[in-house]
């Protein structure tokens, strides 16, 4: 078996076993907490009847570790309960909600390489000059506010000031939405061939997107940077100057890769902590996705969805860690090539 | 007088800290014919290392450093050319091997890509099986079996001495007039240090490159070299044909650097003094002698 | 210690990072002296001067029930300052010893340990802190007990990797030779090794843990009025853009001042320190 299949074996045993806590986790503080679940769901008019029957239906006068067998036994048939917030079963709000947070996560996510790293490596490349100064100042600000101070920057300077982006939602109001086949708006529309909405559709993302990424930029940039500085000292990069490679060549390729293996695992947890920061982004900007949705289930105390929540954006999280630690094997040839090694 | 490949006058070399400058050449001429095996001896610290990167220009770098005198090769001094001069003559007029030679080839790219770049600095036209071909060769000449298999390897992959001799056959794969070899093998067992040693000096001898030849070992230096410079804390302290060096050694430092070696036929561990202001006694230049 | 000063006054980004972070600290200190509205930071409402643009004596303008926006944006320091401090001094003890002793005694203590670590680090930072918030009342108490919550994993995987590389190191071994006990091993010996990484964090995460702390009551988890706290300030003004934008712009400004000052000191501090081994 190759070592990389070995180690995609074994990092997904792992994150099983870690969903499993996350979800007993989750699910004692939910259960823990003051306060009775069932009288906030349904309101200070419902009558102690009422809020009997359902506690009894939720089977909250059990104790914990029936309540969870309850849970597990559900979710093996694909059940995550019923959202007191929607009324509909949480496993279709996730469905309806979570692919727009994840096209907004993965638009983010381009911006963060895509700037961050040529960023990163511009800098170290002309480390101590004004270039790196002004590029490292700009990384640390990015990095140094809370995404919903760049989403409502972004929105008061790009939306409002200089109108030149919209100011919510993820489509132009005055177009269809094009037919739901993978649930993200950029695929959609280019599969139903509507260019218009393709381009309302980008259009929309650009500024949460950005106002998303630009953490991520930051922190992309200052690692690669870092990384790239340190592996500027070994010895292998004086022996590139030594044969007169060019100076572009060394910052772009020779340089470059060695310092990307460590920078990766780090990118990548960036990259999934986005998901975190979206909650924030699509507050401002009324993004219709599973932040959203799980903002408004927490203020509701709806237990059912803030555990479907969370259990869904943890397990996308260690998802994306093992993509990128897969990368990470693919690309580091020490590892990629483990059987064939010599000391 | 100009028969001289490389010619260096008065280099001085000094860092801007903190608290001031640190001065670490104080005024250093050596000079190199060509087909010339020349050593320049000394310590730790001694200022050795950055001579051979300021010949190159990779020292020039730093903001920090303040550099004067002047490096001449093959007639014109470098001090006074552009950097565009000096990155022309890397890898293809004078090229340098390094103490650490699996430390020295790139982690993530192949033996076979990292020659290919090599050779692109002699031939930037070279396509990929002209340099394939040429590498082969190349390995063959430094007596290394399988070729294409060490093109394909990734340096890890191979032991110290197979990387050293791969770094001997890119340094020397676009023919220069000047190989600097800063403590070749140091980094490797004695013994695979010994074969190295003598595959270079075959190789050097047969194509009339001119070495310089950095190191502290002295048994090393006496096998290789028909010229020694020793260096001590930035100054030059001794210089002469080889033989006549380690037959008469006259300056104290040189005297110490000899008799500090515990020899292998017994003799106790000898007591030198660790400084002395008799080390920084001026220059015995037994050629100089010679000359007049 | 002189050498520390030298550098930091020396790099014109870490006299920046030092002139914003004292500016923070002392703002929160003080803001009883400097407040030209110390009232405002409670219930006050002055409804003849309500959602003034800046202004004197409102140089941040005033919100929407005439409170000075400037006074309650120096008393909303106090609470993100010392929220960070409070959450720092539990969490880094609490993360410093599990990282320690799974990095040194190795074993199921280490499996566990490191598993536990695992799950709090697999759930997105905000939506731990967010899901505990949202399930607890919101006050600066819960709000401390939440951020500590997510807090802790990150100093002991820190420490758990440098301790692991520790442990193999000759000093160790000398030690256990000598009959040192585990715990002796564990603080003694290779704790003062982690250190300058741990103070390092610590700095930077004062930042972070106003970044965190903001961003919680942004989403309306943390303290609730009439407290003054910069991420509810910057949330109430979202919904007056563009008209009123300093209700949203000067918070704003206030967090991005806060961290950016706490970042650039912990660079320096991570050059310093790190240049000193």
């Amino acid at each position: 078996m190759s070592p990389v299949v070995r180690l995609l074996v074994k990092r997904l045993s792992i994150s099983i076993i870690v969903l499993i806590g996350v979800s007993m986790l989750i699910f004692t503080i939910a259960r823990v907490i003051p306060g009775d679940p069932a009288r906030i769901a349904l309101g200070p008019n419902a009558t102690t009847q009422q809020v009997e029957q359902l506690r009894e239906k939720l089977h909250l006068d059990e104790p914990i570790y029936v309540q969870y067998g309850y849970f597990v036994r559900d979710f093996a048939r694909g059940d995550l309960g019923v959202s007191l917030y929607t009324n509909r079963p949480v496993t279709t709000d996730i469905a309806q909600f979570l692919p727009a947070t994840l096209e907004l996560v993965i638009v983010a996510g381009i911006f963060m390489i895509g700037l961050g790293i040529p960023l990163g490596i511009m800098s170290a490349r002309h480390r101590g000059k004004a270039a790196d100064n002004i590029i490292r100042v700009i990384s640390l600000l990015g990095v140094s506010a809370p995404s919903f101070v760049w989403a409502v920057i972004l929105m008061l300077l790009f939306a409002f000031f200089l109108p030149l982006f919209p100011i919510a939602g993820q489509i132009s109001d005055t177009l269809a939405t094009p037919p739901r086949i993978t649930g993200f708006l950029l695929a959609d529309s280019l599969i139903d061939g509507d260019f218009r909405a393709f381009f309302s559709a980008l259009h929309h993302i650009i500024l949460p997107a950005f106002a998303l990424a630009l953490s991520g930029i930051g922190q992309a940039a200052r690692l690669t940077r870092s990384n790239m500085v340190e592996t500027y000292d070994k010895p292998y990069i004086e022996m590139a100057q030594s044969f007169g490679f060019p100076a572009r060549r060394i910052a772009n390729r020779y340089a470059f890769r060695p310092s990307l293996i460590p920078s990766l695992t780090i990118i990548g947890l960036d990259f999934a902590a986005m998901l975190g920061n979206a909650f924030l982004v699509e507050a401002v900007y009324a993004w219709p996705g599973l932040s959203r949705y799980g903002v408004q289930v927490i203020l509701r105390k709806d237990l059912n969805a803030i555990v479907g929540t969370v259990l869904v954006i943890s397990a996308t999280f260690l998802i994306v860690n093992i993509i990128v630690d897969l990368l990470i094997a693919y690309i580091n040839p020490r590892i990629r090539l483990a059987e064939g090694g010599k000391s | 007088m100009n028969d001289h490949l490389l010619d260096i006058r008065d280099l001085k070399l000094a860092f801007k800290s903190y608290t001031g400058l640190i001065e670490v050449l104080h005024g250093i001429s050596l000079n190199i014919r060509r087909g010339e095996k020349v050593a320049l001896v000394g310590e730790s610290g001694s200022g050795k290392s950055v001579t051979a990167r300021i010949i190159l220009g990779l020292l020039q770098e730093f903001s920090t450093a303040r550099i004067s005198g002047s490096v001449s090769f093959e007639g014109e001094d470098l001090e006074m050319q552009p950097l565009s001069v000096r990155q022309a003559l890397r890898g293809t007029k004078i090229s340098m091997i390094f103490q650490d030679p699996t430390s020295s080839l790139n982690p993530v790219y192949t033996i076979g890509v990292q020659f290919q770049e090599v050779l692109r600095r002699g031939n930037t036209q070279i396509s990929a099986t002209d340099a394939e071909a040429r590498a082969i060769a190349l390995l063959q000449d430094v007596s290394i079996p399988e070729p294409e298999r060490v093109l394909a390897s990734y340096p890890f992959q191979l032991s110290g001495g197979m990387n050293q001799r791969v770094m001997i056959a890119m340094a020397l794969a676009n023919e220069p007039s000047l190989l600097i070899a800063d403590e070749p093998g140091t980094a490797l067992d004695v013994t695979v240090q010994a074969q190295t040693l003598h595959l270079m000096r075959d190789l050097v001898e047969r194509r009339g490159t001119s070495v310089l030849f950095i190191s502290h070992n002295l048994g090393v230096v006496r096998e290789f070299a028909d010229r020694v410079y020793v260096i001590y804390k930035g100054r030059l302290v001794e210089h002469g044909q080889t033989s006549e060096l380690f037959h008469s050694p006259r300056h104290p430092y040189t005297k110490a650097l000899m008799a500090a070696v515990p020899r292998i036929t017994g003799g106790g561990i000898p007591d030198i003094a660790e400084a002395t202001d008799a080390y920084l006694d001026p220059l015995i230049d037994h050629e100089a002698e010679a000359a007049s | 210690m002189k050498r520390t000063f030298y550098i930091l006054l020396s790099n014109p980004l870490s006299v920046i990072g030092l002139v914003l972070v004292g500016t923070v600290v002392f703002s929160a200190v003080f803001a009883d002296f400097i407040a030209p509205f110390p009232s405002h930071r409670g219930a006050v409402v002055d409804f003849t001067n309500f959602n003034q643009a800046p202004h004197w004596p409102n140089i941040f303008g005033t919100d929407l029930v005439g409170r000075d926006v400037f006074s309650r944006i120096l008393y909303a320091y106090r609470i993100s300052l010392l929220l960070g401090v409070v959450v720092l001094a539990i969490a880094v003890p609490i993360g410093v010893t599990v990282g320690l002793a799974a990095g040194y005694l190795g074993g199921w203590a280490e499996f566990v340990l490191m598993r536990l670590t695992d799950v709090f680090l697999s759930i997105p930072p905000l939506v731990l802190a967010m899901a505990i918030m949202g399930l607890l009342e919101p006050t600066l108490t819960n709000g401390m007990l939440a951020v500590t919550t997510m807090w802790w994993p990150w100093y002991a995987r820190l420490v758990y990797n440098v301790t692991r590389s520790e442990a193999q190191e000759g000093y160790v071994l000398a030690a256990e030779i000598i009959g040192a006990s585990r715990i002796h091993v564990m603080f003694r010996e290779i704790l003062p090794n982690c250190v300058p990484s741990i103070v390092t964090k610590m700095t930077l995460d004062l930042g972070f843990v106003i970044l965190i702390a903001s961003s919680l009551s942004f989403l309306g988890l943390g303290v609730q009025a009439p407290t003054p706290d910069l991420g509810s300030m910057v949330a109430e003004g979202g919904n007056y853009l563009p008209d009123s934008w300093w209700l949203t712009v000067f918070p704003s400004l206030a967090i991005l001042i806060a961290v950016f000052g706490f970042n650039l000191l912990g660079d320096a501090l991570r050059q310093i320190l790190g240049s000193d081994q």
